[in-house]
């Protein structure tokens, strides 16, 4: 009997232990979710400041970025011991989906990664992103920024954002199967025309593209939108004071059509994202590739890529359309991203501080170490730069008009639609005037 | 033990912590979805109450009712799969060579991840590298299809490695039902000179049929709600071509920045999972239960 009692009197504190246990492994689960300061920036122990920062240079597919954020960071911390800096790096399309849910749930970092104009518009107006005038105006960073960068980071009057890159999307091509089939750089859309026409009869991939990620065909039709209607008429359609039935826009969709009839883009492109269509170019498969000049350090100055390949690409802008209202140097572009502050932070100071450092910083050596364009002036006498890189920032510099990505100028639903129309339009699921059509609807809604 | 077990407040202890993640987990974001579905929200600023006009916006949007149409294949698709399943289990669990390599063979898709089953099967349907088109190349196909950017067939496409995804799991769960008839059945038929055709469909599908019950409505809730493998192999695209509706919501909340709508989209979708899950719960009920012995 007591040897009964004692068991069950055992079993019945391991019962009682358990649950005590489980209870307080519960309590401690969900304290790890609701007591952590994920705001971060708190004053931890010995006086220490921790920033947040979150960006977007994994060291996988920005090895030079990721390396030069880090060394800035490090040095930050040299010079200001009593500062901290976390960061938590994602990848593009992730960033972008952090960046929503964090916002909705106001944790954002102390630093974070932002593009302008419409996609930064939600963040601004949801007060989130604190003002970084008083930084623009300082004495670190006046007259730093190239004129025209900042504007873009700007909204009633106040700039909520400073840009560390500067983009224009020249067309990178292999000179080597140039060669091989006797093509010369294009000047005109007609001589791009029979460029395209000659690589394609001979089984070449004429152009690389990725378009299930969409905004890479968007360059293709920003282009040509703005060659033949000229970089005016698309801006007013884009912000709503113009409209999407120019005929010259609608020409430009077409135009698209008749390239996508020709061949022009490697097959399968609506089904390859951005890094599988880069891929054809960077194996000698494609011989042409419209990109940003955020590609640059893959054709300068990243180690992982041989030089033999780097040696063979060049670039062009896009060429002139016979009877086209744009000019030559016009470019589609813009600043690519800038850092925010977070309104919220709790050491909202000492984060712009470190911003105004990193801008400074990026801007000295993204150059020479990265192979990205900042959008602090450059000075191209210091430092054995390579030539492409060189020769893109002179273009840049006698740039007539740089045309910002419409993805980033749209507010994001009319944004989603245009992204959408244009796989419709390469895929030839929409005629250009349906292309139009669904532009001016969703352009009107948003305004 | 007993008197442990049937003290009250022992009952409430054991089941508060699974009820309490139940109700921070699941049914709290499903009230608070339901009424995020009746603002007018971006995400970030101050919502709008805007009644039931995300809902009745939801009724005219021909996107939403493509990318239902498209769930509705998947789950069409993978319910008459699950009858390869069984035919599969059967086989199994008959006494043949290798049953037990070939098991294991089916279980491998179940131990990837999503992300590795589409980054596998992105390699297998690409355009001109992809296993795929060069094995169509190599017998002679000159234009082998664009799997991925073809609209008419980019579902399809998806549609096998879903199939393929889940084989494992459904054919264990046959596999387990059908060893749990017991051997004596089997045997006393094989005896009376029933035919192995016979057995299969007189004894074991009938015995089967709870089992048969629960795939039916896990395959199909599963494809309706399905969202992973489509996100990463396609986005949804070309143009909306393999949106479903899960893929759908969330591109409505994350990239349109139209977190009102997009709740609403979720609570129809929940809406629409349940309504499925009443009748075909109504459709399977039968009134005789089959007892083994």
């Amino acid at each position: 009997m007591s040897n009964e009692y004692g068991l069950r009197k055992r079993s019945h504190r391991k019962w009682v232990a358990g649950l005590t246990l489980m209870l307080s492994l519960m309590l401690v689960l969900s304290g790890c979710g609701v007591g952590k300061d994920d705001k971060g920036g708190s004053n931890g122990e010995g006086g220490k400041i921790t920033l947040k920062m979150m960006h977007l240079w994994p060291e996988g597919s920005s090895a030079q970025q990721s390396k030069l954020v880090t060394q800035i960071i490090d040095q930050y911390q040299k010079d200001h011991p009593n500062v901290v800096i976390q960061q938590e790096v994602l990848e593009n399309e992730q960033y972008k989906n952090k960046l929503k849910v964090l916002s909705a749930s106001n944790e954002l970092p102390d630093i974070g990664i932002t593009w302008a104009a419409g996609f930064m518009e939600p963040y601004v107006k949801g007060g989130l992103f604190t003002p970084m005038d008083d930084l623009l105006n300082g004495s670190k960073l006046k007259d730093k920024f190239v004129p025209g960068t900042t504007e873009a980071y700007a909204l009633n009057g106040k700039t909520y954002a400073l840009p560390i890159e500067l983009n224009i999307s020249p067309i990178y091509y292999n000179k080597a199967i140039f060669q091989k089939y006797n093509l010369k750089v294009p000047t005109t859309f007609d001589e791009f025309k029979q460029v395209v026409k000659t690589l394609a009869d001979h089984g070449v991939a004429p152009i690389a593209l990725g378009n299930k990620d969409r905004w890479t065909g968007s360059l293709w039709y920003m282009y040509l939108a703005d060659r033949i209607a000229g970089n005016e008429t698309l801006k007013k359609a884009i912000d709503g004071s113009g409209s999407f039935d120019d005929p010259g826009l609608i020409q430009a969709a077409s135009e698209i059509q008749t390239l996508v009839d020709m061949n022009a883009f490697n097959k399968g492109f609506n089904g390859l994202s951005n890094d599988e269509g880069k891929s054809e170019f960077m194996n000698d498969k494609a011989a042409m590739y419209l990109m940003g000049t955020w590609e640059l350090p893959n054709f300068t100055t990243n180690p992982a890529i041989p030089q033999a390949f780097k040696d063979q690409i060049g670039f062009f802008k896009f060429p002139m359309v016979a009877g086209g209202k744009g000019n030559v140097d016009s470019w589609v572009g813009g600043p690519g991203v800038g850092l925010f502050v977070s309104e919220n932070s709790k050491v909202k100071e000492e984060a712009k501080t470190f911003v105004e450092y990193f801008v400074v910083k990026w801007g000295e050596q993204s150059v020479t170490q990265a192979g990205v364009i900042p959008a602090t002036k450059v000075d191209t006498s210091k430092g054995n730069l390579p030539k492409l890189y060189v020769d893109l920032l002179n273009e840049l510099n006698q740039a007539s008009s740089i045309t910002l990505f419409a993805d980033v100028q749209m507010k994001p639903n009319a944004a989603q639609v245009h992204l959408n129309m244009i796989q419709a339009l390469f895929g030839k699921a929409v005629t250009p005037q349906q292309f139009a059509d669904q532009h001016k609807a969703a352009i009107q809604k948003e305004n | 033990m007993e008197k442990v077990m049937s003290n009250k407040i022992v009952i409430a202890l054991y089941v508060l912590p699974s009820l309490l993640l139940l109700l921070t987990v699941i049914y709290v974001p499903i009230v608070l979805t339901a009424y995020y579905g009746l603002n007018q929200w971006n995400g970030i600023g101050s919502m709008t109450f805007v009644g039931l006009d995300n809902y009745q916006r939801l009724f005219t949007d021909t996107a939403f009712w493509q990318s239902a149409w498209h769930s509705l294949l998947l789950a069409l698709f993978s319910g008459v799969s699950l009858i390869g399943y069984l035919v599969i289990a059967m086989i199994l669990s008959g006494k043949i060579k290798g049953a037990n390599l070939l098991r294991k063979i089916y279980l491998i898709p179940m131990l990837l991840s999503s992300v590795a089953i589409a980054q596998l099967w992105l390699k297998i349907y690409h355009p001109t590298n992809g296993v795929l088109n060069s094995l169509l190349t190599s017998v002679g196909v000159h234009n082998p299809p664009e799997w991925l950017a073809n609209p008419s067939l980019v579902l399809p496409a998806l549609f096998i490695p879903i199939i393929w995804q889940y084989a494992g799991f459904y054919i264990l769960i046959y596999y387990a039902g059908l060893k749990n008839i017991p051997e004596t059945l089997v045997e006393a038929a094989r005896i009376d000179g029933a035919s192995a055709w016979q057995i299969a469909t007189r004894i074991k599908l009938p015995l089967l049929r709870e089992v048969i019950n629960v795939t039916i409505i896990l395959s199909i809730v599963g494809s309706l709600k399905y969202f992973d493998l489509i996100y990463v192999m396609t986005d949804g695209g070309p143009n909306g071509a393999s949106e479903v509706m899960a893929s759908y919501m969330y591109h409505q909340a994350f990239r349109s920045f139209d977190f009102g709508y997009g709740s609403a989209t979720a609570f129809a979708l929940l809406f629409i999972c349940l309504v499925a899950t009443w009748l075909i719960r109504k459709a399977t009920a039968s009134s005789d239960t089959i007892q083994y012995s």
